[in-house]
Parts: structure tokens; C-alpha cells; sequence
């Protein structure tokens, strides 16, 4: 049997929660959904797992402020112990208060960037990527739902066809996967 | 889910769809630029022109073509870059402190002060740049391998604290910024006809989806970037302070300082949003996403600082004359009543006594009154900066060396140049660009629109008693 995507359009945000919230109750695995801004709360309707950004994030910081402190002690005390009016850089510890801007600075910007690189590549959205939403109206007022048939193969194709039909969707669209 | 309070008046006016959203901001890219805009770009375009042109002659000559001399030191240059790096404390703190308290009024202005904070501090980071005299030895100040030693450069200094804080602050302002605007780009993308401007904003777009992983991976960005940027905003102006705060000048080697600044720079930061949104908004018809109760916000957040700053000014004239230093009491009776006098009362009285007015509702809401404020607030800020350096420089603690500094051509070329080349990338931006975050006002429409509030002409309340959410 070919597999099938299934895709239904819906014009507003509450009709496809809905939508979800009446498929999922009747066991339909929705792979996912393609809208115009953030919908909160589809997430757990359709079984997405947290995302764990904020956690690389927190690596990232660390990373930045032990790579702050291993590089200021050997600039500051180790390599070069500058000696000002008198009062040298003898320890990373004795000289510590007058290196936390940057090592604030400096966790701060391999905490933002770190994650937010990890963010792109994870989204795949990178410079000269192809869009892959299915139809160009999904980032302007529509919203899609993806089903796939091959995620729902405990359902009779007739039975989906009628639950996809109850939620009241706007335009429906089949694409066979050979 | 979409319900809130009849008291909150609404955010979005008129009848809008999220169809009228996309159409509202899409629009001025799509249509060809008017005859206003070209005639503002190509002002911008020669005053950018004239400051490049200073700036060269200046690296060429030397900074002896700037007015400065043996006493003062440090003037126009470092004044600037102050006003301008304090100007670009807006929008970074709109879209990041506003989003953790969750302030559906930021996206009005979020993305046009974010966009003017980018330039801002791209103008504030050519003054010191500049000022070192030797543009092309600009990369000295990090902390690279040299063939001196290695000699490096030097971390307890507050002027090196600087660059850290101010790149930090440059380059994850830019990720936030783009972070959001990635979607919009797609929303264009998959919009405009045009063959060149549907492959331009094709590559801006990054081949963004918007499934539901992505968008929730975009809210989480979202909330994180916030989290280490509202520290981050704080930081570096209070950074920008410790260069005179650690010094020894009296006038400057003082506490109150960093909240002192960072307050100034978000009461400046707010008045250019102001001075440059509500252009915007007339410009390219937004009447109903920033209106009178956005300005109102904007203004109360003006009240708040300007009064700090008021406070910080006054406890700054008692703590120099309780501390007993006769030279931190001769600092500040000089600022008031020494040659500077006309400075220090224009930065009063622009600073702390014109703020006060927006205490009358109607002074507040009066959209020329907060535009003509904000200009008022622009120039006062200049003064604020200009004050604390010069005045607190000119008179040295031996009276032979008592100055007093006359800018060059060349100073005023150099900051003229730099207002240009800041407006000449804000109108860029303000054509090519969405000026206001498509995807996250269609987020607030239901809660915020005003037909939503009312129902669609169903009576208010309709959506409390009928929506299922």
C-alpha cells in the first residue's frame, strides 16, 4: 500500500487545536503541525517532547566562564603578571574581583551564541536551506496538520478519512511517499 | 485561552485578521518606496558622506583635528559614544526585560528598537575605535598572541571591560534580533512576487518551516536569549560607567554611577524609539498596531527613569558637598555656575524637570507633545554626557592647566556623520525589513485585537462566555 501524507488546512488557530485535541482522542498520531506563529500548547496535544536548548545553553555558559578564567590566569598571572602602581597580579583568587566583568561578559556570549547556533543547525534553517512548509500560505494565515498513514496504520483509511472530516478543516491535500 | 480582562484596553486596533497583519506590515516592502523616502535616504546618504569624509580626514591628520588638548582629553568622542551606546539600551531591554514580564505591548516597538539598537551601538563603537587615532591597529584591544612578549592586553582595566561588554552586547543584540526574524523573512518569502526579492529574503529566511518543533524550539531561544540579555544590558552600561566611575577625577569616581547610567540609557533609548516610531507609524500607516496606549507605556517607563536620573543628579550635588573633598565640591559647584553653566542647566532642565510634565495624562497621551519630548530627551541626554566629561575635565587641579574645549569642524563632522549613517541603515531597514514582528502579533491578536475583546460586535465579553478555551 502507498504510503500517504495527509495534509488539512484550517483558517484559524482554534479550529486545528481542536482539530488535534479530537484526533489524538481517537488515537490519530498527528506528525505535526506548520503555522504562522507559535501555537502554545499543540505541543503537548500532539506528543512533542520538550526541547532541551535551555540546558546547551547552560553548557555553553559554563564552557564560556572556564574558558574565561583558564585564559585570563595564563594572560594576567601566569604568562605576563602586569605589575600596576605596585600591586601585581600574583593568583587567579587575590585578582579574581577585577576579572568578573569579563568573566560574566564572556559566559553571556558563549551561552547566547553557542545556543543559538545549535538552535539554527538544529531547525535546519541555515543560510541557502530550501523551505519545506507544505503550502507558502502556512507562514502568512493558514495552519496545516501533517498526518502521515504510516503512523497510523492501526486505523482503517476510511475511519481516518471521517475523523480528518469532522474537525472542519479549510482544504485538504494527499501526497503519495513511493 | 484567548480570554483577558475587558480593563486592558486593546493592543491591536480596527478589525484585524492575522491575513491583515501579514498585509499591514508586508505592504510598504512590496510597494515601491515613496518620494519622502528617497529624499530622507538621500539626506542621510550625504550627511554618512561628509562624516566618512571627516573621519578619514581625521585618521589621515590625527586626532589633533579634534578639539581637544592638554586638560581635556577626552570630549565630543567619548561623549558620543556614550549618548549613542546608552541610545542603543532600548531595544534590547524592550525585547528582553518587557518578555520576561511578559508585556504584550512590546511588539509594537520591539523590532524597529532592536534594529535601531544594532546601529546605535555600530555608531557607538566607532568613537573609541576612532579615538585611538590608528584605526588599523583597532584589533589590539583583544587579547590576540603578539610578537610583543606576548604582551597582553590588560584585564583589569575597565576600558578593556569595555570592548567585552560592548561586543557581547553588538553581537547577541544581533542574534536576537535575527532569531526573530527568521519566520517573518519566511512569511515574505513565501509572499512577494518579485523574482529578486523572493530569492533575497529566500536566503534571509534560512529556509525556515514553522512546524511545531521549530516553534517551540523558538520560544524556548526566545526566552533564554532574554534571560542573559537582560543581565547583559544592565552590565554594560554600568561597565560604560566604571571607565570614569574608577577613576580618579572628582566629578567621576563615584558610586551611584552604574544604576545612574543605566537608567540614563534607558530613558535616552526610550525617547529615539519614540522620536523614530512615531514617524514609523504615520510613514507606514501602523496606527493600529502602536497607538496612543503603546506611547503612553513608553512614557510612563520616561517618567520612571528620567525621575532616577533626577535623583541620581541631585543626591550626585549632595553627596560632593556632604563628603567634604573640596574638589569634588568645587567639580560640581563648577558644573552649575562655571563656564559650563548653559550645559549643566540644559541637561537639568531637558533631564529632569521637561520628564515631569508627562505626569498629565494629556501631555502623555499627546503624540506631538511625546514626539516633540523625545527630541527634547535626545538632546538633554547629549548634554548629560557632555557634562560629566568636559566640565569634569576642564579644570584640572592646577589652574595653569584650566581650559576650556571648542569642538573642530571635524568633531561636529565626525557626530553629524554618524546621525547620518544611523538614519541612512534605520531607513534600509525600515523598507526591506519587517518594522514589526509579523508572527508574534498574530500571538496577541485574539487576546489583544480589538475585535476580539468585543466579540466581533457580539457585546463585550462574548469571548468569555462562548470561547470553549
Amino acid at each position: 500500500m502507498a504510503e500517504k501524507v495527509i495534509f488539512a488546512m484550517y483558517d484559524d488557530d482554534d479550529k486545528l487545536m481542536d482539530g488535534a485535541k479530537h484526533l489524538v482522542a481517537n488515537d490519530v498520531k498527528v506528525s505535526d503541525v506548520y503555522s504562522p506563529m507559535p501555537l502554545h500548547g499543540i505541543d503537548s496535544i500532539i506528543g512533542i517532547e520538550p526541547t532541551r536548548l535551555a540546558i546547551t545553553a547552560f553548557m555553553y555558559g559554563i564552557t564560556g566562564v572556564i574558558l574565561a578564567m583558564i585564559g585570563i590566569r595564563y594572560m594576567m598571572i601566569i604568562d605576563w603578571p602586569m605589575n600596576i602602581g605596585g600591586k601585581p597580579n600574583f593568583s587567579l583568587k587575590e585578582n579574581m574581583l577585577s576579572f568578573v566583568p569579563i568573566f560574566f561578559e564572556f559566559t553571556v556570549l558563549c551561552a547566547a551564541h553557542g545556543m543559538a547556533i545549535t538552535y539554527l543547525i538544529r531547525n535546519k534553517t541555515l543560510p541557502g536551506m530550501p523551505p519545506r512548509n507544505p503550502d507558502p500560505r502556512t507562514t502568512d494565515d493558514k495552519f496545516v496538520m501533517e498526518i502521515k498513514t504510516s503512523e497510523n496504520t492501526h486505523i482503517k483509511e476510511s475511519v481516518l478519512s471521517k475523523l480528518i472530516k469532522d474537525t472542519g478543516f479549510l482544504e485538504i491535500e494527499e501526497k503519495s511517499i513511493v | 485561552m484567548h480570554k483577558e480582562s475587558d480593563i486592558r484596553l486593546p493592543l491591536i486596533l480596527g478589525d484585524k485578521s492575522y491575513k491583515d497583519i501579514t498585509d499591514d506590515v508586508i505592504r510598504p516592502i512590496e510597494a515601491s518606496p515613496p518620494k519622502t523616502w528617497y529624499i530622507l535616504l538621500m539626506i542621510s546618504i550625504v550627511i554618512a558622506l561628509w562624516g566618512i569624509g571627516c573621519i578619514i580626514y581625521l585618521l589621515g591628520t590625527g586626532v589633533g583635528t579634534w578639539g581637544l588638548n592638554k586638560t581635556v582629553g577626552w570630549a565630543w568622542d567619548i561623549t558620543n559614544f556614550v549618548w549613542w551606546v546608552g541610545i542603543g539600551h532600548a531595544g534590547t531591554l524592550i525585547s528582553a526585560v518587557l518578555l520576561l514580564f511578559r508585556q504584550k505591548w512590546r511588539f509594537a516597538i520591539n523590532r524597529a528598537a532592536e534594529a535601531m539598537t544594532i546601529f546605535a551601538v555600530m555608531m557607538a563603537g566607532l568613537f573609541p575605535l576612532i579615538h585611538m587615532g590608528r584605526l588599523w591597529l583597532g584589533y589590539w584591544v583583544f587579547p590576540l598572541p603578539n610578537q610583543f612578549g606576548s604582551l597582553w592586553v590588560n584585564f583589569n582595566s575597565p576600558l578593556l571591560w569595555d570592548v567585552f561588554a560592548i561586543s557581547t552586547y553588538f553581537s547577541v543584540s544581533l542574534v536576537f534580533w535575527y532569531i526573530g526574524l527568521i519566520p517573518d523573512f519566511a512569511t515574505i518569502r513565501d509572499r512577494v512576487s518579485k523574482p529578486i526579492f523572493k530569492r533575497a529574503y529566500r536566503v534571509l529566511s534560512f529556509g525556515w518551516t514553522g512546524d511545531a518543533k521549530a516553534w517551540n524550539r523558538f520560544e524556548q531561544v526566545s526566552l533564554v536569549l532574554a534571560g542573559l540579555a537582560t543581565p547583559l544590558v544592565f552590565s554594560v552600561h554600568s561597565i560604560v560607567s566604571f571607565d570614569f566611575a574608577t577613576s580618579v577625577i572628582p566629578g567621576w569616581h563615584t558610586t551611584i554611577f552604574p544604576p545612574y547610567f543605566v537608567s540614563g540609557a534607558v530613558f535616552s533609548g526610550f525617547a529615539m524609539v519614540q522620536t523614530l516610531m512615531l514617524v514609523l507609524r504615520k510613514a507606514y500607516k501602523l496606527e493600529a498596531y502602536l497607538h496612543v496606549k503603546h506611547v503612553e507605556y513608553m512614557n510612563i517607563v520616561i517618567i520612571v527613569t528620567g525621575s532616577i536620573v533626577g535623583v541620581a543628579y541631585i543626591t550626585e550635588l549632595f553627596v560632593s558637598w556632604y563628603s567634604g573633598v573640596e574638589y569634588e565640591s568645587y567639580a560640581f559647584l563648577n558644573r552649575a555656575t562655571g563656564p559650563y553653566w548653559w550645559s549643566y542647566w540644559a541637561m537639568m532642565t531637558c533631564n529632569v524637570i521637561s520628564p515631569q510634565l508627562f505626569w498629565f495624562k494629556r501631555l502623555r497621551t499627546s503624540l506631538m507633545f511625546s514626539f516633540f519630548m523625545s527630541i527634547i530627551i535626545n538632546i538633554g541626554m547629549w548634554f548629560e554626557r557632555f557634562v560629566i566629561i568636559v566640565t569634569s575635565l576642564h579644570r584640572d587641579y592646577v589652574p595653569s592647566s584650566w581650559t576650556y574645549f571648542h569642538p573642530t569642524w571635524v568633531d561636529i563632522g565626525v557626530y553629524m556623520g554618524t546621525i547620518g549613517i544611523f538614519f541612512t541603515l534605520y531607513l534600509l531597514f525600515s523598507r526591506y525589513f519587517p518594522v514589526l514582528p509579523i508572527a508574534e502579533l498574530k500571538t496577541i491578536l485574539k487576546s489583544s485585537g480589538k475585535n476580539y475583546k468585543e466579540g466581533y460586535g457580539k457585546g463585550k465579553g462574548y469571548w468569555d462566555k462562548h470561547s470553549g478555551h
